[in-house]
C-alpha cells in the first residue's frame, strides 16, 4: 500500500486548480476583449515579437544552443561534482576555497536549482560564509549556457565581461561577508564527511574526458565562426569552418563509440534533452515578450525608446544603479535575461548598465532572497543584497567607461 | 519503509518522485513517499546536490536521476535487510 503524504491535501489542491483555471480563462478573455489589436502600435509590436523569435530560431538555436545543451548535459554527467565540492570543506585551504567558489559555477550551476542547496551546505557545514556567498554570486552568472548565449547574442566583450566580472566580484563579496561576519562563525558544526571524496572511482582517464570536452567546445566554436576579414587566418578558418566542424563531429562520434558504453551515451542524451526541455520554453517566452515590448535592435516596439534611454541610457551612476536594483529584485528564468537585454540594448540601454543587470540579475531575485534569508538570517541577507547591488553598479560603470 | 525525495522543486525532483512512486507501485512494496523541500533539512541529510533519494535515512543517490531499475533494487535491498 502506498500512502502519499500529500493525499489529505489532494482535495484542497484540486479546488485550487479549478479556481486557477477559471481565473486564467477570465484573464485571457479580458485580455483579448480589450486589447486594441488593430492599432498600428500593437500590430507593430506583435510583428517585432515574431521577428525576434525568428531571429533566434535562425541564428541562435540550431548552431549555438543545441551544442550548448549537449555540453551542459556532458558536464552534468561526466564531471564528478564531488571532486570540486571537497574544496568547500571547513578544513580546506582558504585561498583554494575562494578561487574554486568563484569559478566552479561553470560546472556546478548548470541547473539553477542546484545553486541554493550547495550554498546552504557550504555555509552551514563547510568553508563558511565567505566562499558560500562567493559561489552564490558567481554561480548563476557563469554557468556554461549563460556565458555561451551571452557571448553569442550580446557580443563577445559583454560575455567575457560577465564572466570575469562575476568571478572577480564574487571574491570581493565573499571576502567582505567573511570580514563583516566572521565573529558569528565560530560555534558552527563542521561536518567533514559532507565534503570528503566519495569512493566512486572515475571510470574514464582524465585525458579522455578532457579530449571529449575539447571536441565538444570545438564544434560549438567552429560551427559559429563569424566572418572576419581583418586577418588571413580568420578568413581561412571561416571558409573551411564546415570541414573543421565535420571532422570534429567524426572524432566525437568515434570517441562516443570507443570510450563510452551504451548507458552513458543514453544518459548524456537524456540529460541534454532535459536541459532543452527546461530552458527552451522559457527562452521562447522571454524572446516573445522582449520582442513585443522592446523590439529588435534598431526598431521600436511598444515601449518608447526615449523612456529606456532616460532610465538606463549612457553610463551614469543612476543608470547603473537602477539596472542593478531592478536586476536584483526581478526573477529571470535561466537565460531569459539575454533576449530581454538584447531588446533593451537595442532600445538605447548603455553597455555598462547592461552588465550591471547581467551581474545582479541571475544571482538574486525576490523569491530566492527569501530562501537565502531562511539560511543566513535577515541581517546577513541584507548586507549580501547591498554588496551585490554595489558591486554590480560598480562593475557596470567600469565596463561602460571602457566600451 | 520510508522514502524521501529531497529537492527544492525543480523539474528533476518531480521526475524523481514520479519514478520512485512507479517503482514502489511495481514492487507492491509498503512505503511512504514524502517530499522534503526545506533546504535546511536537505543539508541535514548531508546532501548538497539535488535531487536526492533517501530510503529509511540512507542517502541512495544525490545529484542525479537514477534508473527505475536501480530504485527497485534499493527498495528490495532494504526489504531484505528488514527481514534478516
Amino acid at each position: 500500500m502506498i500512502i502519499l503524504s500529500y493525499i489529505s491535501k489532494g482535495k484542497w489542491k484540486k479546488a485550487m486548480k479549478q479556481k486557477n483555471k477559471f481565473l486564467f480563462i477570465i484573464i485571457v478573455f479580458t485580455f483579448f476583449y480589450f486589447m486594441p489589436f488593430s492599432s498600428s502600435k500593437i500590430l507593430n509590436a506583435l510583428m517585432e515579437s515574431l521577428l525576434m523569435a525568428q531571429d533566434y530560431a535562425r541564428q541562435h538555436v540550431l548552431l549555438c544552443l543545441i551544442p550548448a545543451f549537449f555540453i551542459a548535459g556532458a558536464i552534468a554527467n561526466f564531471i564528478s561534482q564531488e571532486n570540486i565540492i571537497k574544496y568547500f570543506g571547513a578544513e580546506a585551504n582558504k585561498f583554494l576555497s575562494y578561487t574554486v567558489a568563484s569559478v566552479s559555477g561553470t560546472i556546478l550551476a548548470v541547473c539553477s536549482c542546484t545553486v541554493l542547496p550547495l550554498f546552504a551546505g557550504i555555509y552551514k557545514r563547510g568553508a563558511g560564509i565567505g566562499p558560500a556567498t562567493a559561489f552564490l554570486y558567481s554561480g548563476p552568472a557563469i554557468n556554461i549556457l549563460a556565458i555561451i548565449l551571452t557571448a553569442r547574442v550580446l557580443g563577445f566583450e559583454l560575455g567575457l565581461a560577465r564572466a570575469t566580472g562575476a568571478i572577480i566580484f564574487s571574491i570581493v563579496i565573499g571576502l567582505s561577508m567573511h570580514f563583516i561576519f566572521h565573529e558569528d562563525e565560530k560555534e558552527k558544526i563542521k561536518d567533514k564527511s559532507l565534503f570528503s571524496e566519495s569512493n566512486t572511482q572515475e571510470e574514464r582517464p582524465l585525458w579522455q574526458t578532457a579530449f571529449y570536452f575539447t571536441t565538444l567546445i570545438g564544434i560549438l566554436i567552429f560551427a559559429n565562426w563569424r566572418k572576419d576579414e581583418s586577418l588571413k587566418i580568420w578568413q581561412a578558418i571561416y571558409s573551411s569552418k564546415w570541414y573543421i566542424t565535420g571532422i570534429l563531429l567524426i572524432i566525437l562520434f568515434w570517441m562516443l563509440v570507443k570510450w563510452f558504453n551504451k548507458e552513458e551515451r543514453a544518459q548524456w542524451v537524456s540529460s541534454s534533452w532535459s536541459f532543452a526541455q527546461q530552458i527552451l520554453p522559457f527562452l521562447l517566452g522571454g524572446v516573445l515578450v522582449a520582442g513585443f515590448l522592446l523590439g529588435r535592435p534598431g526598431s521600436e516596439a511598444l515601449i518608447p525608446k526615449i523612456w529606456i534611454g532616460n532610465l538606463v541610457g549612457g553610463n551614469s551612476l543612476w543608470s547603473n544603479l537602477f539596472a542593478s536594483v531592478v536586476g536584483a529584485f526581478m526573477y529571470f528564468a535561466t537565460l531569459t535575461e539575454i533576449p530581454i537585454l538584447q531588446g533593451l540594448l537595442g532600445a538605447g540601454m548603455g553597455k555598462g548598465p547592461a552588465l550591471a543587470l547581467l551581474l545582479a540579475g541571475p544571482a538574486l531575485s525576490l523569491p530566492n532572497m527569501l530562501v537565502i534569508r531562511s539560511i543566513l538570517g535577515t541581517k546577513k541577507t541584507l548586507v549580501f543584497i547591498l554588496l551585490v547591488i554595489t558591486m554590480a553598479t560598480l562593475s557596470g560603470m567600469i565596463f561602460g567607461y571602457f566600451f | 519503509m520510508k522514502i524521501e525525495i529531497l529537492g527544492t522543486g525543480c523539474p528533476k525532483c518531480k521526475k524523481l518522485s514520479e519514478l520512485a512512486a512507479e517503482a514502489v507501485n511495481k514492487l507492491g512494496a509498503s512505503a511512504e513517499i514524502t517530499k522534503v523541500t526545506d533546504i535546511n533539512k536537505i543539508i541535514d541529510y548531508g546532501v548538497m546536490v539535488t535531487p536526492a533519494l533517501v530510503i529509511d535515512g540512507d542517502v541512495k543517490i544525490a545529484g542525479k536521476i537514477p534508473e527505475k531499475e536501480e530504485i527497485k533494487r534499493w527498495i528490495e535491498e532494504k526489504k531484505n535487510e528488514i527481514i534478516s
